[in-house]
């Protein structure tokens, strides 16, 4: 019995990212780290920024996303989200200034708790990105 | 009548214009290419997004609670127009028809009195309505330096709206934009985005047991901002794909004016030109005969 399913990423501009013969799905979902396997019941998740891994049968991709919605239903996992980059297509520059300016926004004082507590997983992500 | 030196000049000039035109309609129609596929493209996104906040408020049980930006202030006074127009002209009626059906809803507004706010996004749109309704004019936002439409533009103009929203200076909030059909056919379409009309296709909707993780309100208060956004984005891609058929249909009329203009033109030339040959034929013989 197959225990594939169909994935597809949407970012405004397009169909980012489509795979039909997805094992398994793991995303930073608001609430923690989450896996989706195949017959996942139907679920409508928040997004916070992260990295995303995608495993098929003989492969590994990861994504940096963001923020984002997941629906999944039927067996198809949609994931939309205003910005998602290739985790090997992520470069140094960008990351330093992605840092920069979410710290200028951290620092800003109308901005709530949930606000902070998303623009801090950024920061966290990113630097965990330059390390590696 | 006119000599036959002017008649030269006219048709020089007129067929220097058909280059024009005829140059204008090859660029509309490589990019009407690119808009169009962009349009296509970005339909997924826009689409899946109201589908899970479709989703989302039949699942909200607490009406009364719900966000305001789903179900609105509760009054109707002020009412915030966003028209969106082209940075260029030459593209025929295309936004003019966005004017028209917006001044048409702003009329409405007025004669109900009610206020009136307007945002006009792109130039040609502020041009055309700075001569009737300058005072109901509270921004015009023009993104005249980006080449290309991106989804930051869009997110500007969705920020600024939602910030106003939650100052409490509009209740209702429209926006005007040409939804691409075909070359030749552009729909202006009114769309009101606050609050979110979700009335339609609700019965046809599955009724999925949805999981939500947090809770459906907190969901919808994070995605409802997001949905402005995205639908301002969605109207943008469509005015790009409107605005380059429009001009490419427009120039293509051009074109073929500038041509039958210049067939006509020509015949008056020809003709005035035998007729002088006529008429100094005419007077070489009447002078010889009367010798």
């Amino acid at each position: 019995m197959s225990e594939l399913f169909n994935l597809e990423i949407i970012n405004p501009e397009k169909s980012f990212f489509t795979k039909d013969d997805v094992n398994e799905v793991v995303v930073p979902a608001y609430e923690g780290e989450m896996g989706i396997l195949k017959d996942h019941i139907s679920i409508i998740s928040f997004l916070k920024p992260g990295i995303m891994k995608v495993f098929t049968s003989n492969s590994e991709e990861k994504f940096y996303i963001e923020d984002g919605i997941l629906e999944f239903k039927d067996n198809s996992l949609s994931i939309l989200t205003s910005s998602v980059i290739k985790y090997d297509q992520l470069d140094r520059d960008y990351i330093q200034k992605s840092i920069q300016e979410a710290e200028e926004n951290l620092s800003k004082d109308d901005i709530n708790d949930q606000q902070r507590f998303l623009i801090s997983q950024k920061i966290d992500t990113l630097k965990s990105v330059i390390v590696n | 009548m006119a000599t036959l030196d002017d008649l030269k000049k006219r048709i020089a000039s007129v067929k220097s214009t058909q280059k024009i035109t005829k140059a204008m309609k090859m660029v509309a129609a490589a990019k009407l290419r690119r808009a169009q596929e962009n349009a296509e493209k970005g339909r997924p996104y826009s689409e899946k997004m109201n589908n899970i906040i479709l989703n989302l408020s039949n699942g909200i049980s607490d009406k009364e609670n719900a966000p305001k930006l789903l179900s609105g202030t509760g009054e109707e006074k002020v009412h915030l127009c966003v028209v969106l127009t082209s940075d260029r002209g030459l593209c025929g009626g295309f936004n003019t028809n966005i004017i028209k059906k917006a001044k048409l809803y702003f009329q409405k507004i007025i004669d109900d009195g009610k206020t009136l706010k307007i945002i006009t996004v792109g130039s040609k749109g502020y041009d055309q309505l700075k001569r009737t309704y300058k005072e109901n004019i509270v921004e015009k936002i023009s993104f005249k330096d980006s080449k290309n439409i991106n989804y930051l533009d869009a997110e500007k103009v969705g920020k600024m709206i939602i910030e106003n929203f939650e100052k409490k200076e509009f209740d209702v909030c429209t926006i005007f934009y040409n939804k691409f059909k075909n070359v030749i056919t552009q729909i202006p379409q009114e769309q009101q985005i606050i609050p979110l009309k979700s009335s339609e296709a609700k019965n046809d909707l599955p009724d999925d047991n949805y999981e939500f993780e947090p809770d459906e309100d907190e969901i919808l208060s994070n995605l409802l901002p997001k949905n402005i956004s995205t639908q301002i984005f969605k109207a943008m891609l469509e005015n790009s794909a409107s605005e380059q058929g429009s001009r490419m249909s427009a120039m293509d009329n051009a074109t073929r004016n500038a041509g039958e203009m210049v067939d006509k033109l020509t015949i008056e030339y020809n003709r005035s030109r035998q007729a002088a040959i006529t008429k100094e034929l005419i007077e070489i013989i009447s002078g010889a005969e009367s010798l």
